[in-house]
């Protein structure tokens, strides 16, 4: 194919009728390449349901204290984790604008994926910590790195709060600001 | 033009149509081969056979095997391993030649490079035999896919995020590539049809390219001494058998050939039968489980060296180095600026390249396998510097080499 545009090429020095020809035909291939390519480009996409599945409500009343309960959105882990009131007063300036508050109470939301490689990191709770086991990673109690490799923090998926409860993966203005301030992806 | 006349016998009908004669030549009892060469030469039919038995025993495990996030694993270890007729075997043999058949083409990348088997006019030998490597690799990935345990899974995920590129952060492509936001039934139809139809298409067209590209300069020898392959084959032709340099391809070298190839599957079946564990991960017999990772994800044996290049450094370091390591083996050709093509051991300082590179994988690959702590660390960062320090010496030491 890439061959016979190759040597049509040389043909088209020669400006016969030969060469018009090879010129049109080549023309027509091209425009058939592109959009065949298009084509399989769009059917390697997502499908419209696997999209569509993309929104998971929890309902954060039912959660204890300082015991990290491991959801599922979009087919991955997601780390919830209600603080203490301890926990709470212990945070600094760097930790407390990624806590996320739902009626009364503050929680971790984070995805339960290593920011390196993708591991689920597990959860230390007397450190009140997290590590990852395939390259030695840790994180503090917000899902801020205390270890690299991991290149950021524990990334917060898109929610919106919905009186008690919070949806994951729909953008509320609380996660927008997250963004802004460049506290998760 | 066409004169078709009765014909004599079937070989006669044949060849009239066919002109197999002409092909039986050309292919093989008039292909020549050097008489200066060793058993490494047999490297490539082992890998020919090795591919076939990969094909074969590929072909009765697609009888039973389904592509289903539901029902993969149980399609291999209950339906092949335990219900069907010798499906084991298949499965072992499969298993076990997907991982020999890395350790003979590091084998034979490593003879290439010893006897500078990738110069003058054997290039495109090696930039094929490297697109090879490339398609083995991804072969090899995608078939660990399907058994869907939690290797395959974990695997899947840490591999395809790779393509995130670090702090490019292109979840998009990633998600692309899986067709879904984790690996999942999508991600399996697809490395299936890779695995079963794509990929070894490409295989065997790129063994068509490989084998072509050896036609004109035909195989190196042991001295590196430039043979005038028409003469020689004249001479052999015309009854000087023995004075010679060079003997014809079938039967007289395929029967040399053969013999190291039985050598080889004595040893391959004495593992399929007897020692088969090594090509399969204990991990991997527990299904997939996104919820959960295994303490320790380390790929098989024959990627660990590349994977150790990764490992020791920050994500986009890392990728960087990872990225440098898989392309720039196509590149010797090109960066071993010398004009001698002998064996390294006549090569002054590329001798020393040679073996240190050899050396420095084979500890990559032990690092890659040993968790990532303390002392293993540093041999394994150290390790990493030195294969990429190794490739940029190379243009180097090769430019001021002597001519011999
Ligand atoms: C070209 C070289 C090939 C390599 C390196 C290769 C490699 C692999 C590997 C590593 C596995 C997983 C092994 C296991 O866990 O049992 C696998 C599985 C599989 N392969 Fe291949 N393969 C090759 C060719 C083929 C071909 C040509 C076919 C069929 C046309 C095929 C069909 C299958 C099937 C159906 C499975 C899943 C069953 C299983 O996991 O045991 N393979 N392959
Ligand atoms: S995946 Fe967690 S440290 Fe690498």
């Amino acid at each position: 194919m890439f061959a016979n545009i190759l040597i049509s090429e040389i043909n088209m020095n020669d400006n016969s009728r030969r060469g018009f020809m090879g010129k049109a035909f080549g023309g027509v291939a091209a425009v058939g390449a592109v959009a065949s390519l298009f084509a399989m480009k769009r059917s390697w996409d997502p499908l419209p349901s696997v999209k569509a599945a993309g929104f998971t409500t929890l309902d954060m009343l039912g959660y204890k204290e300082n015991e990290l309960v491991t959801e599922k959105w979009r087919g991955k882990p997601i780390f919830v984790l209600k603080y203490t009131e301890e926990m709470l007063e212990a945070m600094d300036e760097a930790q407390k604008p990624r806590v996320i508050t739902v009626g009364e109470a503050s929680y971790l939301v984070t995805l339960g994926l290593c920011t390196h490689l993708g591991c689920i990191p597990s959860y230390e709770k007397e450190d009140k910590s997290f590590a990852c086991a395939c390259h030695g990673g840790t994180y503090d109690i917000v899902g801020n790195v205390t270890k690299s490799p991991p290149p950021r923090a524990l990334d917060i998926p898109p929610f919106t709060i919905k009186g008690n409860t919070l949806v994951l993966g729909e953008v509320g203005p609380e996660w927008l600001k997250m963004k802004e301030n460049g506290l998760t992806l | 033009m066409a004169n078709f006349t009765k014909a004599t016998s079937i070989y006669d009908w044949l060849n009239q149509r066919l002109a197999i004669e002409k092909v039986e030549k050309v292919l093989g009892s008039e292909y020549w081969i050097p008489k200066n060469i060793n058993f490494l030469w047999a490297m490539g039919m082992i890998l020919v056979v090795t591919f076939v038995l990969l094909l074969v025993s590929g072909i009765f495990l697609l009888m039973y095997y389904q592509p289903n996030v539901d029902t993969a694993f149980d399609s291999v270890n209950f339906t092949i391993m335990r219900e069907v007729g010798y499906g084991w075997l298949w499965r072992h043999v499969h298993g076990v030649a997907a991982s020999v058949v890395f350790l003979i083409i590091y084998i034979h990348m490593f003879t290439g490079i010893y006897y500078g088997s990738y110069k003058k006019g054997r290039e495109m030998i090696w930039i094929s035999g490297m697109l090879l490597f490339v398609a083995f690799s991804a072969e090899a990935f995608s078939g660990y896919m399907l058994p869907w345990g939690q290797m395959s899974y974990w695997a899947g995920m840490v591999i395809t995020n790779l393509f995130a590129g670090g702090s490019l952060h292109a979840d998009g492509l990633v998600e692309w590539i899986r067709g879904d936001y984790v690996p999942a039934q999508a991600f399996l139809t697809r490395f299936f049809m890779l695995h079963v139809l794509l990929v070894p298409l490409a295989i065997i067209g790129l063994i068509g390219l490989h084998f072509g590209a050896l036609r004109i300069p035909h195989v190196n020898n042991l001295d590196g001494e430039e043979i005038d392959f028409e003469a020689e084959s004249k001479k052999y032709l015309a009854g000087d058998k023995a004075g010679s340099k060079v003997i014809r391809f079938s039967n007289d070298f395929m029967s040399k050939d053969m013999m190291v190839v039985g050598f080889y599957l004595v040893f391959f079946f004495y593992l399929v039968f007897y020692h088969y564990g090594f090509a399969m991960d204990p991990v991997n017999f527990d299904p997939a489980d996104g919820l959960k990772t295994p303490a320790h994800i380390y790929p098989e044996w024959y990627f660990l060296w590349s994977y150790e290049i990764l490992r020791p450094f920050s994500t986009d370091i890392g990728l960087m180095a990872f990225a440098f390591s898989q392309v720039i083996f196509v590149a010797l050709p090109f960066l071993d600026r010398s004009p001698n093509a002998v064996p390294a051991s006549r090569r002054g300082l590329f001798k020393y390249w040679f073996w240190a590179m050899l050396i420095d994988m084979i500890a990559l690959t032990a690092m890659g396998k040993l968790p990532p702590e303390g002392a293993f660390s540093t041999i394994g960062f150290v390790a990493a510097v030195v294969f990429i320090g190794l490739w940029i010496a190379l243009p180097i030491i090769t430019y001021f080499e002597k001519k011999v």
